[in-house]
């Protein structure tokens, strides 16, 4: 497929397998940050071609992962008010709160919506004036830029009914946070390459220089992915630790102007809990005093929640790159996609989903043995 | 387990390294339960077929295999919710017809008759059941079955969903063809008679406004023709399914548990056009779990296959047939994919919906 076939050239991964091969001396962790490309990495078997010294500890990049329950429990006590049309991206709606998830709300008579662009979501306010719509925004830097841009438009347009309850995560500090704990082991990072197409590389070689540590940007592809790889261990390899471009095709060093101004003027930073690892200083975005009116949380005054979580999840861990998914003594029996403990589980871009979509059959099946005869 | 408030990250607040509650039980019905995934078959198994009873019902196949005075007979129904009626390359009179044309297929039966069961919204307007009744009577001529007997109830504004059609039909099993998940044996090879994903996309372009560039038909399609010229070539196929809802996920699933062996294919010989591709990329779906309305898959002895394929090839439904895979010892129940890296990778049953991803 033209843009996406070139970056899955089996001949190509093999050179560049060779290359990390030849290239490895001892053992290295990596984490790579986005878990679009944890989804990359193990659904394309990617973690098993790599040479044994090569670990990828899975980082705390998914969105769906990270929202915190209070805030999914916010979003389904307003999802139940029978005034509201709640609007959300499709994979938020199977990650459970406390005690349900947005899919039951709609099965109780919640008029809940999968929305693919923000956007939509306005549109349904303007057709629908005598309803309150309230999109659910949350993601990282990539998946802001439009949410603020729709925030912009409904002030633009005057449009009264619509409003967002907004849960935004930023990376750097998530990275921060990862590397200033004593029980980290990550020794390269492979940076998230949209994040950057948005926000560019400037936030980067200071944490790099502070921590020693090299930072890669790459994209998703497995070419891309073997690429980061390659270019993180060749540097630590070196003794080096700077910030590299390897998805040039893109991310620019100055990311998006135009997208950076438009969360400068929506948002505002704040401190940010993420689910399963707990507050992070400066790492989450809300809406700037210009647009408070359209936050949902205020509107609809859902303070005072009481969430409640059961203590054998160690999603946490997962997300900090502290435990694989699979060392999980719930992995694959109390916790599956099906009955998933924590979100890790449920979101399509989730570690331990990952895994269990993917690479069950490694982790039940002994060692090196051949799974099947080559058909 | 270890207490993880023990674990030595102080940068972090341990308060927090909880996780939520879990959802094993949902007191009321939610549209994953009708995906054609995993919880559907929990609703049928856990629901439907302890309530009805019945060895028929327990063979669990697309079709029923009765045995009715001597004679052998294929015996469907399926109902059809699609929004909107109609999409590029069909409309919901044609799926109506295909959808169970096709299920009677699939035990090697050629549909002889069907009902057919309309319920419409009031306000729904004539001109539109008009257009589904014509494209619904010609996709029966062109599938050579006859609309034997009906029914029609209105339901209020609100309660539906402009027009739902139920059809059922029956076909007689030719003599010598036994078309069951249970006659699979390792070594058996695996078959699809071309593009998937195609139907699924095409419908998500129209209902849910979205581009892609070029516009994608539904391969809507009665399959009947093409499993006359497979059963042609050996009455020994042993099993045909077509992965409609759950797509080509959820019908080798279903056949590697149902089977009981596992199943590998190739995941760079599954034909997914570029354009089902670029858009599944896009939306961050999987195209082998998206739905197909024209397609099948075949289990075929080993020494049959050449020959197989070389008919389906023939057959302008199965122009591009191609052989993605074999069933096997390994794995029982499961389906592995050989990655186009080298890696594998299981292929699971869907859950309920596929949903698009955030980013």
């Amino acid at each position: 497929m033209k843009y996406i076939d070139e970056f899955q050239d089996p001949e190509l991964a093999r050179r560049l397998l060779d290359d990390i091969h030849a290239t490895v001396t001892r053992p290295w962790a990596l984490m790579e940050v986005c878990g679009g490309q944890t989804h990359s990495i193990i659904r394309h078997g990617i973690d098993q071609l790599l040479p044994e010294e090569v670990e990828l500890i899975h980082g705390p990049g998914c969105p769906v992962c990270v929202t915190p329950l209070e805030v999914i429990d916010k979003a389904l006590e307003i999802a139940s008010r029978p005034e509201v049309i709640f609007c959300s991206f499709g994979d938020m709606l199977r990650v459970p709160g406390t005690g349900r998830d947005l899919f039951q709300v709609r099965g109780e008579g919640g008029d809940v919506r999968v929305v693919y662009s923000p956007l939509d979501a306005l549109r349904i306010a303007q057709q629908n004036p005598d309803r309150d719509v309230v999109f659910f925004g949350i993601g990282f830097e990539t998946t802001a830029p439009p949410n603020a841009m729709t925030v912009h438009q409904a002030r633009r347009l005057g449009i009264p009914n619509f409003s967002m309850l907004v849960s935004h995560v930023r990376v750097p500090p998530a990275i921060e946070a990862i590397m200033a704990s004593p029980s980290c082991r990550v020794q390269g990072f492979l940076a998230a390459g949209h994040v950057c197409s948005v926000m560019g590389v400037g936030e980067y070689p200071d944490l790099a220089e502070r921590f020693r540590v090299p930072i890669v940007v790459t994209g998703f592809e497995p070419l891309d992915i073997l690429e980061g790889v390659r270019r993180t261990v060749r540097q630590l390899e070196r003794g080096e630790h700077t910030v590299d471009n390897a998805y040039a095709r893109a991310v620019r060093p100055e990311g998006n102007p135009a997208a950076k101004a438009m969360l400068e003027d929506v948002f505002e930073i704040t401190d940010r809990a993420w689910r399963g690892i707990g507050v992070i200083p400066d790492s989450g975005w809300r809406l700037s005093a210009k647009y408070r009116d359209y936050d949902a949380e205020r509107r609809f005054s859902v303070d005072g929640i009481q969430t409640r979580e059961p203590a054998e999840c160690r999603s946490g861990e997962v997300l900090q790159g502290l435990l694989k998914p699979h060392e999980c003594e719930a992995f694959g029996t109390l916790c599956t996609p099906r009955t998933p403990l924590g979100a890790t589980m449920v979101s399509s871009e989730g570690a331990c989903a990952a895994y269990y979509l993917y690479r069950r059959l490694d982790l039940t099946t002994p060692a090196g043995r051949e799974v099947s005869p080559v058909v | 387990m270890s207490d993880i408030t023990d674990l030595p990250v102080p940068a972090l607040d341990p308060e927090a390294w909880t996780c939520p509650a879990p959802l094993r039980d949902r007191p009321r019905v939610v549209m994953g339960h009708g995906g054609g995934g995993a919880l559907s078959a929990e609703l049928v198994q856990q629901v439907f077929a302890p309530a009805f009873g019945g060895e028929v019902l327990a063979q669990m196949g697309d079709a029923a295999a009765l045995s009715l005075g001597g004679v052998r007979l294929a015996f469907s129904t399926d109902s059809f919710v699609v929004r909107p009626l109609f999409f590029p390359g069909g409309s919901i009179g044609d799926l109506a017809v295909n959808g169970t044309v096709n299920d009677l297929a699939m035990s090697g039966a050629r549909a002889a008759y069907l009902s057919c069961g309309f319920i419409l919204e009031e306000g729904v307007e004539l001109e539109v059941v008009g257009r589904v009744s014509e494209a619904l009577g010609a996709a029966a001529r062109t599938a050579g079955v006859e609309v034997a007997t009906g029914d029609t109830k209105v339901v209020e504004t609100g309660h539906g969903d402009g027009i739902f059609i139920n059809t059922a039909g029956i076909g007689l099993i030719p003599a010598g063809v036994d078309l069951r998940p249970q006659r699979v044996v390792p070594g058996d090879v695996v078959i699809v008679s071309g593009a998937i994903g195609v139907h699924g996309v095409a419908i998500m372009s129209v209902r849910e406004g979205l581009e892609f560039g070029v516009e994608i038909e539904s391969d809507c399609a009665a399959l009947g023709d093409l499993v006359d010229a497979m059963l042609a070539v050996t009455p020994d196929l042993h099993v045909l399914r077509d992965p409609t809802r759950g797509g080509l996920a959820a019908a080798l699933n279903e056949i590697a548990a149902a089977s009981g062996t596992g199943v590998v294919i190739r995941e760079r010989d599954v034909p997914v056009p570029p354009t089902v591709a670029n858009a599944c990329a896009i939306l961050g779906l999987d195209p082998m779990y998206v739905a197909n309305e024209g397609k099948l898959v075949a289990f075929v002895p080993r020494e049959h296959a050449d020959a197989v394929l070389e008919a389906m090839r023939a057959h302008p439904l199965g122009a591009d047939s191609v052989i993605i895979g074999e069933a096997v010892e390994a794995h029982p129940g499961m389906v592995v994919a050989r990655t186009g890296l080298g890696g594998t990778r299981v292929v699971d049953l869907p859950i309920g919906e596929q949903l698009p991803r955030i980013c």
